[in-house]
Parts: C-alpha cells; sequence; structure tokens
C-alpha cells in the first residue's frame, strides 16, 4: 500500500493520539506522513527531554511510565523501520484544499493529502487575574514542561492558582523534584468538587491516585479561594494577593506564579480545514464536531484532546478510532474496536465530572477590573473589551475587530474565553450567543522569507 | 544548583557546559538547555514588551503563547521555548539599533 498510487494519509500531532493514528494506519500498510512541532515524538504528556538527558520515565511520567515508554518505542520503530515519514520541529500553519503548508526549518513546504488526521492536543486553559502579564507568570503546563523537559522550576518560590487535575499534579511533582510551593490555590470549593466526585468513580484508581497526590500537597492546597491580584515590581512577580474561602486577605510571597483551569482544545487547524463547531456548556468552549469515531467530514478526522478533553488514555483511544474511520471510509477492512469505544465512554463520564467538580470561573472573570489585562500579546485591557461590546454589540469578531483582542501573536488562544465571556456580559446574552473568533491563517508567526523560499 | 536567574536547575547535572552572549555578556548554559532555560539561568526576562513596561519570560512553553521571542544580534528573532540554546549564540532582551 505503500506505493505511490495509494492514498496520502496525513497526521498533524505525534502525541498519544497521533502515535496510535500512525501505527493504525502502518499495520494496514499505509505509509502516513506525522507531522509534529517536536523535535522528538511523544506530545506534551509523554514529552521527551532532549537527548543526553539520564533521568528515567519512572522519574519523568510516575505512574504513566509504562504507558509513555510504550507509545515512544512504538514511534521510534516504526520511524526507524521506513514505515512513516516524520516532520520533526514542522508546524502546520495553513490548511488550503486538500493541502497543508508547512513550516520547518527549511521555510514552508506544501503537503498535499488525501486524508487528513488532526491531533492537535490542548493547552492550558487560563483566566485572567490582575497582573498576570508580569515577568515570573507561567501556565501549569509551563512548568510541568520545565520541569520534564529541562529539570528546572521557573521561580525559586512557586505559587499555583487555577483548578483541575493538573493543579494538583503539577504542584506535587513539583514538590518531589524539590522546588519551593508555598501554596496551591483552587477556585473550586470543596462542596462543588464533590458534587463533580461521584461521576469520577468510572475510573476509581484515577480518582484515588488524585486524592492521594492531594495529599502530599497538605497545607499547601487551599479550595475555594479568590484572587485580588498578582503583586509585581519592575523584575516581575512579588507575591499573590488572595482571599481564602473564608473571605480572610492572604499575602503569599513569590516570584512564579502557575496558572490554569483545566485545557483548551487546541482547534485552529480544525477550524482552516471547514470542520464545523458546536458550544459545549460544560467545558464552556467551542468543540469541533465529529462522529464517535472522529470523523469531520471532508476527509477530515479529529482525535485526542484537539476534539474531546479525554487526556492521554482517551487519546491513544481515539487515535486507534480516527484511522480505523480513515480506513473504513477508504473502502478498505478496519479493525473493529467496539471494547475501544465504551472505554471512551466511561473516560468521557469521568471527564465530565471533572468538568463539573473544577469548573471553569467564570463569575471570576466577569467581575475583573477594567484595567485588568486581557489579551497578554497587546495588553488589551477587560475594559477595551466591555467597551467595544457596549459599542459595537455581542458577537466574537466584531468585538475582536473593535478592541484588538485575539489579534495578538497568540491568536486568542490564552484570551478568547475570557473576552467572549466579558462580552456577554456586556451585551446580556450567553457566551455560545457571543460567537467564536474566526481561525485565520497562519496559525503560527512565519517570518515572510519562509514563503520565499516555499518548494 | 541555584542559577544566577529565575530558573531553578532541580536535575539534569551533567550535561556538557556551553557559552553563550546575552546583550554582549558571555553567558554559561548546559548542553541541551532551551534558549529560554538558558537565558532565565542567567537573568530574570526574556525581553522587553512592546505594548507595556512589563518584561516578558514567557508563559505556556510549548510554542503557542508566542510571548518569548528574542532576538539575535544578527537579525533573525527565534522562539525561546522551542530552541536549544548553541554554543557562541548571540542572543539579546531588546530589539536590535537597526529594527525599525
Amino acid at each position: 500500500m505503500s506505493d505511490a498510487s495509494s492514498p496520502l494519509v496525513v497526521i498533524v500531532g505525534a502525541g498519544p493520539a497521533g502515535i496510535r493514528a500512525a501505527a493504525t494506519l502502518v499495520e494496514a500498510g499505509f505509509h502516513p506522513v506525522v507531522i509534529d512541532e517536536g523535535h522528538r515524538a511523544g506530545g506534551q504528556i509523554y514529552r521527551r527531554p532532549p537527548t543526553g538527558f539520564l533521568r528515567t520515565p519512572e522519574q519523568l511520567y510516575g505512574s504513566e511510565a509504562a504507558k509513555a515508554r510504550a507509545l515512544h518505542a512504538l514511534f521510534d520503530r516504526l520511524a526507524a523501520d521506513g514505515r512513516l515519514t516524520l516532520c520533526a520541529g514542522s508546524s502546520v500553519i495553513a490548511v488550503q484544499e486538500g493541502r497543508l503548508h508547512v513550516l520547518g526549518e527549511g521555510g514552508v513546504q506544501v503537503i498535499g493529502y488525501d486524508r487528513l488526521i488532526l491531533a492537535t492536543g490542548a493547552s492550558d486553559r487560563v483566566a485572567p487575574v490582575s497582573g498576570w502579564q508580569s515577568a515570573g507568570v507561567y501556565s501549569l503546563g509551563a512548568a510541568q514542561i520545565a520541569l520534564k523537559a529541562q529539570g528546572v522550576a521557573l521561580g525559586r518560590r512557586i505559587v499555583l492558582i487555577g483548578s483541575g487535575p493538573l493543579l494538583t499534579l503539577v504542584g506535587a511533582q513539583l514538590l518531589k523534584a524539590g522546588a519551593d510551593v508555598a501554596a496551591v490555590l483552587d477556585t473550586s470549593r470543596w462542596h462543588q468538587q464533590m458534587r463533580g466526585g461521584w461521576q469520577l468513580a468510572a475510573r476509581p484508581i484515577v480518582a484515588l491516585r488524585g486524592l492521594a497526590l492531594r495529599a502530599r500537597l497538605g497545607g499547601r492546597y487551599h479550595a475555594g479561594v479568590a484572587f485580588e491580584r498578582i503583586e509585581v515590581d519592575g523584575q516581575g512577580v512579588t507575591a499573590m494577593r488572595w482571599r481564602d474561602a473564608g473571605g480572610r486577605a492572604r499575602l503569599t510571597p513569590c516570584d512564579m506564579i502557575g496558572m490554569g483551569w483545566h485545557l483548551r482544545a487546541e482547534t485552529h487547524l480544525a477550524d482552516l480545514a471547514g470542520c464545523s463547531f458546536t458550544y459545549d456548556e460544560q467545558w464552556r468552549q467551542w468543540l469541533p464536531k465529529t462522529d464517535e469515531m472522529g470523523r469531520a467530514g471532508n476527509g477530515v478526522y479529529l482525535a485526542g484532546d484537539g476534539v474531546r478533553l479525554l487526556g492521554a488514555d482517551g487519546a491513544e483511544i481515539a487515535g486507534r478510532l480516527a484511522a480505523a474511520a480513515c480506513l473504513a471510509d477508504l473502502g478498505l477492512p478496519a479493525p473493529s474496536l467496539r471494547a475501544d469505544l465504551r472505554k471512551l465512554a466511561r473516560l468521557e463520564r469521568f471527564a465530565r465530572g471533572l468538568a463539573c467538580a473544577f469548573p471553569w470561573p467564570a463569575a471570576m472573570v466577569q467581575a475583573l477590573p477594567d484595567d485588568a489585562i486581557v489579551c497578554r500579546c497587546e495588553n488589551v485591557t477587560a475594559g477595551d473589551v466591555r467597551q467595544s461590546a457596549g459599542f459595537g454589540g455581542g458577537e466574537a469578531n466584531r468585538v475582536k475587530s473593535l478592541s484588538r483582542v485575539g489579534m495578538g501573536r497568540c491568536q486568542g488562544r490564552y484570551c478568547q474565553l475570557a473576552a467572549v465571556e466579558l462580552a456577554a456580559v456586556q451585551a446580556g446574552c450567553t457566551p455560545a450567543a457571543v460567537g467564536r473568533f474566526r481561525g485565520q491563517a497562519p496559525v503560527r508567526p512565519a517570518p515572510i522569507d519562509a514563503f520565499l523560499r516555499e518548494g | 544548583m541555584i542559577t544566577a536567574g529565575r530558573v531553578v536547575r532541580l536535575a539534569e547535572f551533567d550535561r556538557a557546559q556551553l557559552r553563550f552572549f546575552l546583550d554582549g555578556q558571555m553567558c554559561a548554559a548546559l548542553v541541551g538547555d532551551t534558549v529560554l532555560t538558558a537565558m532565565l539561568a542567567s537573568g530574570h526576562a526574556l525581553r522587553k514588551f512592546e505594548f507595556g513596561p512589563e518584561l516578558r519570560a514567557g508563559f505556556c512553553l510549548m510554542g503557542a503563547c508566542q510571548d518569548c521571542w528574542v532576538w539575535q544580534e544578527e537579525g533573525p528573532r527565534l522562539r525561546a521555548c522551542s530552541t536549544l540554546v548553541t554554543e557562541g549564540m548571540r542572543l539579546r532582551t531588546t530589539p536590535p539599533e537597526s529594527w525599525p
């Protein structure tokens, strides 16, 4: 099937979903092309340090080491045997009419595809807190990547804020590695966490592991907190000013803050590939529409956290399913994955429980002071967004044109959800009615000369 | 091993050293450091922000937020979180004088 006449399947992303999709296609005799931004396959959660680093998978990935080891070994074997083509360190910056524009070291290359599997993953879902534009404020994912891929902490005294499983996990990982974690501040109240808790029984071992990690944080962990602001000086962060569940004002000196409220699906390429989207009330974000196998239509398939926020285990399953759907649509025998579909339904129940237990802090965002920065790329404030929505109405792209929120280099990845929340209040409608920012190519900044060298 | 800058090294000490230049000053880093790690081991920020008074030091470390673009003396900018530092690299926290 690897002759020139066989359909070309391109996979974007070499995390758990992309690796499983690639392996499923190779097993069926295909030779997929895999494009990944990383230098080594693995994705974010199973991210590998540069060559020459010595910590073992057990030290890096803890309870998930066996899964990480298996995925890395599988992908490396397929690549070494020439069963797939890997474009590492490369970003897909545009999708148009069956062609991908891929930015790599040599410039922009155009790769045509017959079928496209997008496994683009997710990044931290962040909510603005006054002062968060300052040096020393990072996403929770960043704190974890720094530790795993570089062996460093991003500060001497660390405060973690937000909500969700990563908050506890990163706190426990940093402590274990010897970092000074001063406080772990969760906006979700205990009774809210209990409300989502019963659904977490869908994965009892994972839930218990989470509780054990939480126990390691000891008195550093506080539930039901509210944030006043991040205190800064000319160098960056100096302290977190917050209120505990009882309303008492607290000040925790620190030089680094990690923040995140669970995950935000990375959907720019799905948007450019023509997928339709639906607003998910529970995740408070727009997600691409697919069938249960990951079919999005037009020869495009989606897998992993970029379409459903189920984590790495769910991504492995979704990768297999998307590849099987692709094979079936090409009229080829596809592996039966009924057991996978059942398991995915269980993971979905668990994920819904997480979304309920650790919600997006809508009220906190809505109450942001006017001078708080919403867009870190261009320092657009909450007041700017409110004013634009008041003047031009509560439509996402109009608010974007008028205030420039979402027009910066991150293209709305870190401001969109908060901006929509603010615009909705101003316009007296729901976030779903405000809509979403249109995706625009290039989805990563690209120097002009990369196009001049276009191959 | 406490560094002179923002980051604290917690593991992977057994790597060869290399030298790079930050705003003209010679600094040390370890082979396998990203530009972000190397710059923040020597200083507290990556760059002066174009739209506000504050310094920036990166945010997502996964190539999504684009907060960590830094200048090189020879011109082209690079994304500090996803580029490995190399021997003799010359980096700047402010734009070169020739920047329009």
